[in-house]
């Protein structure tokens, strides 16, 4: 993929609304074709104005954004030919399903055949042959969807610019929604630019994941380098659970940096945003991640620890222990025979590989 | 769970103490049902004697005809018995006349009041309607029939008109000689009569009480009613297209802007309505600001050109001050003013409507590929029907009987309905009219909600 030129390219884009504060600083995104990328981000960060930049909804304020190697800053949004699905769906209430799929055939003049084959192969699509004569009202919440779906899609677009399209519905639904949504990319080969705010969502469909903070993208690339290599303490705790430690650097040794706590811990951890002996770090540590009463010697990281909570999740125990000087601590203990010993109030050694706990930036 | 309910003999559902559990439901809704009604119960008591029982009243008496029956029952009972009406009456009617008109005379209340006199005037009112010069025939004709012989030493003195009336009555007004007058009787014969509204639209019963068209130079009303349509049709479609852009840059413009435009338009709203009918006046009058205006502005050319292939023509191209537009006093002036006045609600349930309609549609359809104006009118507009529904329907009810603007405005063919309801009300006071016309108004507003009802159904109405 990586020789084609990228279907969408975001150069040195900057958005403001009202001239004194910059909502998108400097963005910066190559989209290739047939990737499904994800803009995550929370709420004001900049990931719905990037989008509606690229529908053409709403003007760039500097830089310039690329489809298919044009600059398209001032292609009017009816003539760029992006499907989209809108948050609230905005499918149109006076019309039945198969009028609002037939709406873009019919303005880009479409025969009257071609429209009814095009808009029953849509629907077929999203399993809803027979709804087609419905008014979207008369619809559930995830039939809607649907529709929606099927309506960016029915005009065979090049691009599906999704806008926090599953928000509106529950979360088995929504986790139905996002395979099959998953499925319909791969099948089809389409190319999708997606916002959430959900993390969940962003890891189980994308292929790269752009995380926006504050108007600025702190780290664009695969979900499992996002889970696993977070670049800096905000996309480690934006990004799945995350257990921090604030500490100095007290050496570093190649690949191992060696952090004394603020407590007075001493922690080997692997180096990842930091430069110097001295600067501050956070240390970044998955739940998942941390051994409890683990063997001596086996591991070069191992505290005392005390039970402060024992929280039941059924597949798991949530845990909370004071650590380090931390008493928020979560450790996620597979509920298995072994494990059920902890009481609230015990003292026990907690431990984990240097391997997995990152030394970011502070 | 088990299904702890039980089912008695007849198949109701019962409560755990055996009560049946819709007494029981009812019985624990009753409370809340009695405090609600007390709560109603002040605007519902208000809405009924200020409202219904009034307007009631009134409307009866566009078909009440039981006064004059009171004062000439037998004078009726012989007017069926005439048979060929184009000649005139026997005997018997002249005197059953006679005698109603000495019955009614000496008609007294409970209190022993003399009523008969009164009852009389009114009849005499009541029978010009029908045919003019009636009032005074009757008068006189009381007068002359009650006259006693005062010479007379009976107990109860004689009348000086004594039978057979026929020649006498002739004789004295030759009124009663003309069979017009007998025969305009027809339409007064029963106690309820249509005759109000036949006359409202221009109709009339003829001596055997069908229906036939009034004579030519009577017939007003037709004209009016006609004008009164169209006067609303033409202000319901101009507010229909000056409204919908401003409701629309209501609707979308930022908050401050909207709020100030919001301004603008509620401004006049709240204003007198004299004062804006007076500012229009000065407005468009023959002398007035919008005539002195076109007078200086417009440019003014008189005199010959030379054209080329047409040779020299005479032009004249001057808005002189016999150009000046009438504006003023006429149906323009009706239609300018109450536009200006009904716009607002027109504006308001417009907004409402485009309130609601959320802008991701406009958006949606725009990234389907429609131009921004194909958009807004295969998407937009279809969304805002309620609204030119509501709008168009309030204004239209609101024009249909509209009465102060065609009043100080509308001079001569400017009139509508409503001012000739209140010219029956005040001058001619002829109430039984006034109350057809009303009632006809009335009738042509429920048909209007009705007929709205079936075309787009009046759950889409959206008042604001």
């Amino acid at each position: 993929m990586s020789e084609e030129r990228p279907l969408v390219k975001f150069e040195n884009v900057q958005k403001s609304y009202d001239g004194e504060i910059l909502v998108v600083k400097d963005f910066n995104l190559d989209v290739a074709k047939g990737e499904f990328v994800t803009m995550l981000g929370p709420s004001g960060s900049g990931k719905t104005t990037c989008l509606m930049m690229l529908a053409g909804f709403e003007p760039t304020t500097n830089g310039t954004i690329y489809l298919k190697d044009k600059p398209i800053n001032n292609v009017p949004p009816h003539k760029r030919g992006i499907g989209m699905v809108f948050q609230n769906y905005a499918l149109f209430p006076h019309m039945t399903v198969a009028e609002n799929l037939a709406f873009p055939l019919e303005v880009r003049k479409m025969g009257k055949e071609e429209r009814e084959r095009r808009v029953n192969r849509a629907l077929d699509m999203v399993q809803l042959g027979e709804f087609g004569n419905r008014r979207p009202m008369q619809l559930s919440g995830g039939q809607q969807q649907r529709v929606a779906v099927a309506r960016s899609l029915v005009f065979d677009p090049d691009l599906v610019l999704m806008d926090e399209p599953l928000g509106a519905l529950d979360k088995n639904l929504r986790e139905q929604m996002q395979y099959e949504i998953k499925h319909l990319h791969e099948q089809l080969g389409l190319t999708v630019v997606y916002v959430t705010h959900d993390q969940t969502e962003a890891l189980t469909m994308s292929n790269r994941i752009a995380v926006f903070n504050d108007g600025v993208v702190l780290q664009c690339s695969s979900p499992e380098a996002l889970y696993e290599k977070p670049e800096n303490a905000f996309v480690a705790n934006f990004i799945g659970e995350n257990n921090r430690l604030m500490g100095a650097v007290e050496a570093i040794n190649g690949k191992q940096v060696t952090v004394k706590t603020d407590s007075g811990d001493i922690v080997i951890a692997t180096k990842a945003n930091v430069n110097a002996v001295g600067e501050r770090t956070t240390i970044s540590l998955r739940p998942e991640r941390i051994v409890v009463a683990p063997k001596a010697g086996t591991i070069p990281n191992s505290y005392s620890a005390k039970v402060e909570e024992l929280i039941y999740h059924g597949d798991h125990i949530r845990t909370r222990f004071s650590v380090c000087g931390h008493d928020d601590f979560i450790v996620k203990i597979p509920n298995s025979i072994d494990n059920v010993s902890l009481k609230e109030g015990k003292q026990v050694n907690i431990g984990w590989m240097s391997e997995d706990c990152l030394a970011l930036d502070g | 769970m088990s299904d702890t309910s039980t089912i008695n003999s007849q198949g109701q559902l019962l409560t755990s103490d055996g009560v049946p559990l819709k007494d029981s439901l009812r019985k624990s809704l009753r409370r809340t049902k009695i405090r609600s009604f007390l709560l109603i119960i002040v605007p519902l008591l208000f809405l009924l004697i200020m409202f219904v029982v009034p307007i009631g009243t009134l409307l009866t008496k566009s078909v009440d005809d039981t006064s004059i029956n009171t004062v000439f029952p037998k004078t009726f009972a012989q007017y069926e018995l005439w048979e060929d009406k184009s000649i005139l009456p026997s005997e018997e009617m002249f005197a059953a006349v006679i005698n109603d008109i000495r019955i009614t005379h000496k008609m007294e209340n409970s209190e022993g009041k003399n009523i008969g006199k009164n009852l009389l005037g009114k009849a005499g009112t009541r029978m010009t309607y029908e045919f003019s010069g009636w009032r005074s025939l009757l008068l006189k004709t009381v007068k002359e029939a009650t006259k006693v012989d005062k010479k007379s030493k009976e107990v109860i003195k004689p009348y000086v008109l004594e039978a057979p009336y026929k020649e006498k009555m002739i004789k004295r007004d030759k009124r009663w000689g003309k069979v017009e007058f007998w025969q305009s009787m027809g339409a007064m014969k029963d106690p309820y009569t249509m005759g109000y509204y036949l006359n409202a639209v221009d109709l009339r019963y003829d001596a055997n009480k069908n229906i036939i068209q009034k004579n030519e130079y009577l017939k007003i009303y037709k004209t009016i009613w006609m004008r009164t349509l169209q006067v609303s049709l033409i202000v319901t479609l101009a507010c229909l297209f000056l409204a919908y852009p401003v409701a629309y840059l209501l609707a979308t413009l930022p908050m401050r802007a909207s709020n100030l435009l919001m301004i603008c338009v509620l401004m006049p709203f709240w204003t007198s309505l004299l004062v804006r009918i007076v500012a229009w006046m000065i407005m468009l009058q023959q002398n007035g600001v919008v005539n002195d205006t076109l007078l200086t502005i417009l440019p003014c050319f008189e005199g010959a050109l030379n054209f080329p292939f047409i040779g020299e023509t005479f032009i004249d191209l001057c808005f002189g001050e016999e150009d000046r537009l009438p504006m003023m006093y006429n149906f323009t002036g009706t239609i300018i003013v109450m536009t200006q006045v009904l716009l607002p609600f027109m504006i308001l349930p417009l907004y409402s409507v485009m309130k609601g309609v959320p802008p991701s549609y406009m958006k949606a359809a725009q990234n389907l590929g429609a131009t921004p104006t194909w958009a807004f009118i295969k998407v937009y507009m279809p969304q805002t029907v309620p609204g030119i529904g509501a709008g168009c329907i309030l204004v239209f009810i609101v024009a249909i009987g509209y009465y102060i603007s065609p009043e100080l405005v509308g001079g001569k063919d400017g009139l509508m309905i409503g001012n000739f309801v209140a010219r029956e009300m005040q001058q001619t006071l002829n109430w039984g009219l006034a109350a057809a016309m009303g009632a006809l108004l009335l009738t042509a507003v429920l048909a209007l909600y009705w007929a709205y009802d079936r075309l787009v159904g009046l759950n889409n109405l959206k008042m604001g």
